[in-house]
Formats: C-alpha cells, sequence, structure tokens
C-alpha cells in the first residue's frame, strides 16, 4: 500500500526514519539540514517515534553518541551537512573502521572558507575514503526510498557498514515534491529486526582496542573484503525494494545510454537537469545519454565500465580536489584508462552556483564539437 | 565485596602506576553489568592490546580523545531504550576531561545524562610523553612547560558542581574507604556523576615508584587536593580533609613538591603564587560550603 503526499526533503527523510523505527537519534542543528531535525523531535515528542533524542552539543558528539547507542544493540540515525560533516569527521572514520551499522543523512552543502550555506557535494565527498557505503539521491522520492534502504545495507550481515545519503541542499531539503510514501508495514518486513549488539556483560570484549603493526592491516582489508562483496548484495537489496516501492533502483541509472555515442556522467539533483539536457540533444539528432551515479561507495565500476567504452565523457563535478581534478571525473578516469574513453571534467554549481539545463546542454554540444577543454570551470 | 579481580595483573601500566588499582577498586564496587569508556590517555595501552588481550573483566570501550562523554550518553539511551540494566562508566585523563574533550562532557553533565565520569587526573598528557594540560598545576615542569607551567590548575570539580549535577566528589587512592564510599555513594543516584581522582604519576612527576601512595596522601594532608563531595546541591569535606579547612593544621605544601623533580626549578615567587592558588581554592571551599 502506497500513500502519495507532497514532502519536502527534509521531512520525506524524516519520514522514512520514522518508519525504520530507529531507538536512538543523536542530531546537531545545521543549515540546511535543520528542518529534518525539528521534524523528528516532533515525531519523538508526540510519541509517534518511540526513540531517544538526544540534544548533543556538537555534531562530533552527535557521531560519538550515535556510535555508542549502536554498539549497545540500537538503531540510530544522524543528520548533518558541510561544517557540521567535518567536524563530526574524526567519528566519521571511527565508526567506518569498527564497521558499526548506522545510518547519516548528509544534506550537502559547500565547505568554507568563505561561508556559504548552499549546494554542493564537497562535504560528502569528502568522506569517500571512511569505510561508508555512500549513496546520492537525485530528488526527494529518491531520498525517501534510499533512506530506507540505507538502514537495511547498514545492518545486513554480509555488509555491515555505515550508510551516508547524500541529497542535495536546498534543491532537495527545501524542494516541496510528490512522493510515494510505503506503508509502515512494508517498511517493517523489507528493513528486519536489527540484530546487532557489541556490548554484552556475558562476553566482555574490547571495542577498538590497539592493534599493533602486526595486525592493524589485517583490519582494513577484512573492510575491503566486505565491501568488495557489498556490491552484489546492495544490488538485491536495491531489487527487493524496487519490488515493493515499484521504482527501479539499481547502483547506477542509465538513460538513454545504450546507443549514445556520447555521455554525460553526474550525481545528485542536477542529473534531473542533465537528463532534460540529453532530451533536448537527442531531439537534435545528437545520441547523448546519462550515466548517473547513486551508488558512490562502493563505487560501481564494472556497471560504469559496461557503458563507456570508446566514448567521449562529459563528468559534472559539484566538487574539486585541489591540485588534482574534479572527484567524480578522476574516478570515473579510474576505470576508463584502458577503455579508450576521454573524459571531460565540468566543474560547476559550487557554493549553489544555479546551473541550467541549457548550460550542460550547450557543454555537451562543444564535446561533441571538439571545442572542450580537459577541464572546464562554469564560471 | 567479591573476591573477583575486575582488573587483571599484568598490565602495560608503568611501575608504581595508581591506575589498575584505581580501576578495580571501582570495578569491584560497580559489578561485571558495567561498561567502561576510555579515551585516548594512558589507559588505552593499560586496557591490552588485540593479541594479548585485555585485563578488564568488563566491556571496554575504547574512544577518541573528545568523544567519551557523548559515546556513553549514546550508551546509556541505547540501554534505557531496549531495557537493559547496567553501569555506564567512563574513565579518562585530565587532558581529556578538561581540554580536548571538555565541550562534550559539558554537554552531557548540562543534559544530565545517566553515566559515571571518573577523570583520574595525572596532570598532564602523560601518554604522549609529560606534556602540560589545563589541569597541570602551576610551577610544574613539562616537556613544553621547560620553564615550568605559568598558569593554574584548572578548577574542574567546581565547574562540574556548576553545572548542578547530582553529584561531584574527589578521590584519592591513598584514601581507599573515602574512595569506596564515594564509588558506593555515586553508584546509588542517577543522573550525571562527576568523580575526580588526584592520580600520582611516577615518570610525569619524577618520583620513585615507591612513593606513590606517600604523594597521593601529601597532596591531600597539605590541602593541595581536598576530599570533598557535592550532593544535593550542598558542599562538604569528606575524610581528613574535614579537618585541613584550619590552615594550621596542613602540613607545608613543601613536604609534597620536594618529593617531586617536576618542581625542582619552583622559585620561592613560583612557590608564592602556588600557594595562593590553594588558599583561594580553600576560599572558594568555604563560600561554596556556606
Amino acid at each position: 500500500m502506497k500513500t502519495i503526499t507532497s514532502l519536502v526533503g527534509n521531512h520525506a527523510v524524516a519520514y522514512a526514519v520514522k518508519q525504520a523505527k530507529p531507538n536512538v537519534l543523536a542530531v546537531y542543528p545545521i543549515t540546511p539540514q535543520t528542518t529534518m531535525l525539528e521534524k523528528l523531535a516532533d515525531y519523538v515528542s508526540s510519541g509517534e517515534l518511540k526513540a531517544e533524542l538526544i540534544k548533543v552539543e556538537s555534531e562530533h558528539s552527535a557521531m560519538a553518541s550515535i556510535f555508542g547507542a549502536a554498539l549497545a544493540g540500537a538503531r540510530v540515525f544522524t543528520a548533518t551537512a558541510s561544517q557540521g560533516l567535518l567536524y563530526m569527521g574524526e567519528m566519521i572514520y571511527w565508526v567506518g573502521g569498527a564497521r558499526v551499522p548506522l545510518v547519516a543523512a548528509i544534506a550537502t552543502r559547500a565547505i568554507g572558507a568563505p561561508w556559504s550555506i548552499w549546494d554542493d557535494h564537497e562535504d560528502f565527498l569528502t568522506k569517500r575514503d571512511a569505510a561508508w557505503i555512500q549513496l546520492m539521491a537525485q530528488n526527494v522520492q529518491e531520498a525517501y526510498d534510499l533512506t530506507i534502504q540505507a538502514f537495511k545495507i547498514s545492518e545486513d550481515k554480509k555488509i555491515i557498514a555505515p550508510c551516508m545519503l547524500g541529497f542535495d541542499g536546498f534543491i532537495l531539503t527545501h524542494t516541496m515534491e510528490r512522493l510515494e510514501l510505503l506503508d509502515d508495514s512494508s517498511v517493517d518486513n523489507f528493513i528486519g529486526k536489527r540484530d546487532f549488539s557489541i556490548i554484552d556483560f556475558d562476553n566482555p570484549v574490547g571495542i577498538g582496542t590497539v592493534a599493533g603493526p602486526q595486525t592493524y592491516m589485517g583490519y582494513k582489508y577484512s573492510i575491503k573484503k566486505a565491501f568488495d562483496g557489498a556490491k552484489e548484495r546492495i544490488k538485491e537489496i536495491m531489487k527487493e525494494y524496487s519490488e515493493i516501492s515499484n521504482i527501479d533502483y539499481q547502483p547506477i541509472e542509465c538513460y538513454k545510454c545504450d546507443d549514445a555515442d556520447y555521455l554525460i556522467a553526474a550525481m545528485g539533483a542536477w542529473s534531473g537537469d542533465a537528463r532534460v539536457a540529453v532530451d533536448m540533444l537527442r531531439s537534435e539528432g545528437k545520441k547523448v545519454g546519462l550515466i548517473r551515479i547513486i551508488m558512490f561507495r562502493p563505487f560501481p565500476k564494472e556497471e560504469i565500465s559496461k557503458y563507456i567504452k570508446g566514448k567521449d565523457i562529459l563528468v559534472l563535478d559539484r566538487d574539486y580536489s585541489f591540485g588534482s581534478g574534479g572527484i567524480l571525473a578522476n574516478e570515473i578516469k579510474s576505470i576508463s584508462y584502458n577503455l579508450d574513453s576521454k573524459i571531460y571534467s565540468l566543474i560547476a554549481g559550487l557554493g549553489g552556483k544555479d546551473v541550467s539545463e541549457k548550460e550542460i546542454k550547450t557543454l555537451a554540444e562543444k564535446m561533441i564539437n571538439k571545442e572542450l577543454g580537459d577541464e572546464e570551470w562554469l564560471m | 565485596m567479591a573476591n573477583v579481580n575486575y582488573m587483571l595483573r599484568g598490565t602495560a601500566a608503568c611501575p608504581g602506576c595508581p591506575i589498575p588499582r584505581e580501576l578495580n577498586n571501582i570495578l569491584e564496587i560497580a559489578g561485571k553489568d558495567t561498561v567502561l569508556v576510555v579515551p585516548a590517555s594512558c589507559s588505552t595501552i593499560v586496557m591490552g592490546d588485540d593479541i594479548h588481550g585485555m585485563p578488564s573483566v568488563v566491556p571496554v570501550v575504547h574512544s577518541p580523545f573528545a568523544a567519551p562523554s557523548a559515546i556513553a550518553s549514546g550508551i546509556k539511551a541505547a540501554m534505557n531504550q531496549l531495557n537493559k540494566k547496567g553501569n555506564v562508566i567512563v574513565w579518562a585523563g585530565d587532558g581529556s576531561t578538561g581540554d580536548i574533550g571538555f565541550a562534550s562532557l559539558s554537554g552531557a553533565a548540562e543534559r544530565n545524562e545517566d553515566i559515571i565520569y571518573i577523570c583520574y587526573d595525572n596532570e598532564a598528557y602523560m601518554n604522549t610523553g609529560i606534556q602540560r594540560s589545563g589541569l597541570t598545576p602551576r610551577g610544574a615542569w613539562s616537556t613544553t612547560t621547560p620553564e615550568g607551567k605559568r598558569e593554574f590548575k584548572k578548577p574542574l570539580p567546581f565547574l562540574m558542581m556548576d553545572h548542578k549535577i547530582p553529584y561531584v566528589a574527589t578521590l584519592s587512592i591513598a584514601y581507599p574507604f573515602d574512595y569506596e564510599a564515594k564509588i558506593k555513594k555515586a553508584m546509588t543516584i542517577s543522573g550525571f556523576r562527576y568523580l575526580h581522582i588526584l592520580s600520582p604519576c611516577p615518570p610525569g612527576w619524577r618520583f620513585d615508584p615507591s612513593l606513590t601512595i606517600e604523594i597521593a596522601k601529601l597532596a591531600v594532608e597539605t590541602g593541595i587536593w581536598p576530599l570533598m563531595e557535592y550532593e544535593n546541591n550542598k558542599l562538604k569535606l569528606t575524610g581528613p580533609s574535614i579537618l585541613l579547612k584550619d590552615k594550621s593544621k596542613r602540613k607545608p605544601i613543601e613536604e609534597y613538591l620536594k618529593l617531586q623533580e617536576r618542581f625542582k626549578e619552583l622559585s620561592d615567587e613560583e612557590k608564592r603564587l602556588l600557594e595562593e592558588d590553594i588558599n583561594a581554592m580553600w576560599l572558594e571551599i568555604e563560600r561554596r560550603m556556606s
């Protein structure tokens, strides 16, 4: 049973969290996430969500407290953005290293200095090496759906890792969209019961105990193996979800890729604009397709490789690695070295700068006409 | 008291280090249904490694430096939600407590989280090799204050009393009855409980490892470390410190200082300032007791 409604992204994610029935939440206010925290506080206060919401004094403590709660067997959640994500950065790595199931929603936002409250993907992508599963939503529906999936992925016995959902600040957090909600029992059945507790008085163990040079690498290798295996399992979980939601979920979405001569690659909300650009180009007879990355970690290398052989690809990055390049462009380059593909990196939309479908179309045309440099900044 | 060792022998603690004894005396009272949260500190090492195992017979959650109060808050929240019973105890050094983790300690205290926070105060960053902390006393040598620390010792017990939490106490392992009575008292109270142990450190304070208890005792007898207890918004002195409100009953601080090489270079002027710090602390105690 689905209910059709409309919600802003922050409230859609809050609703998904309520349906996932976490026991402990800890969230610290930060724009553009704050209205989600307020909604969660309402749910807890009204008793609709039976949980403790710890009103922590910082994001570092938000992640630390849900880490503790997760060790004690609770299903847990936090959300943040930008400076807050960086401030919890030490704990982000700590929970990744400890392989603790938990879910964090990131309302993506630029990083200061200078101050900016507006959208880009830099914050989300700084955590790409932290042993987290990372998913990125395109619209409010996906933010809702992927939040529910994140709980199941994170707690799955074959995965056991923290899971991060990115969704664009303001563009999704504060925009009201049509939304199909699952009923509570479907969500219950899908996620299942949490079965994970490490703190056990009858079987006391040390958690995070010092590991010397002889053993440390072994723990890291076990995470690598888990991530290597996680992708197939995540695909199964996405498929399972698709069956109850009737919306198809995969680690990547390919739009008109099969017969395309050229590709655009993107993730997040502006993929929707890229899709419109593809339609406009197609209507002019230009065979362009769109690869949209939904699962950023583990990176869907094989899935992307299938489509990019011999293609020119315009990669959209709302982020930048200074001294290196666009982060998504670099990721795709790293799998294209023997596929005879040519990557054109577009850096755009930093700090909330608006990017239109027409601009994306124009840049794709420049790529087709061989007028595009290896890296362009859309100022 | 059950005849169980809660801290097994053969830890990596330095000779003369009181940490294992301090912990054992706590865990004997708290019992097996207790989880310890231990931030980066000497106790990270004392708690063993993944090959040799850990000396604690209760679960230990290792914590990044600034995180123990929040981790403990989360553990307790989960236990409450899942109807599990047990004690959540933070065991942290002075650097975590008074410096890098102070915001999170203050946050957890302000929320009156139902946890016990114990600071074992060895008055410097000892695990990294004796660097000054906010809780290093005036005049003390450390590797980052080669000329002696110029600032006073941050008064953590008072700061925690100002959080209006249900229980604050200062402890010394040299007075085990007073020590255990305070642990027992803390166990009977719910809400945020803050216990602060002055924990002498032979390599850091530069004294012979056989003198740990003597120095802990002298800290109390000279009035440098008053044993006190704050409960129901009321402060009182405990044990030997009750009589030491009268300054004439206190031993001269030289007796404490002369056994520790960290005070070797202390000038007369610095000693006078240190005495002023101590007098001011006693005036503060009197003010808070009245």
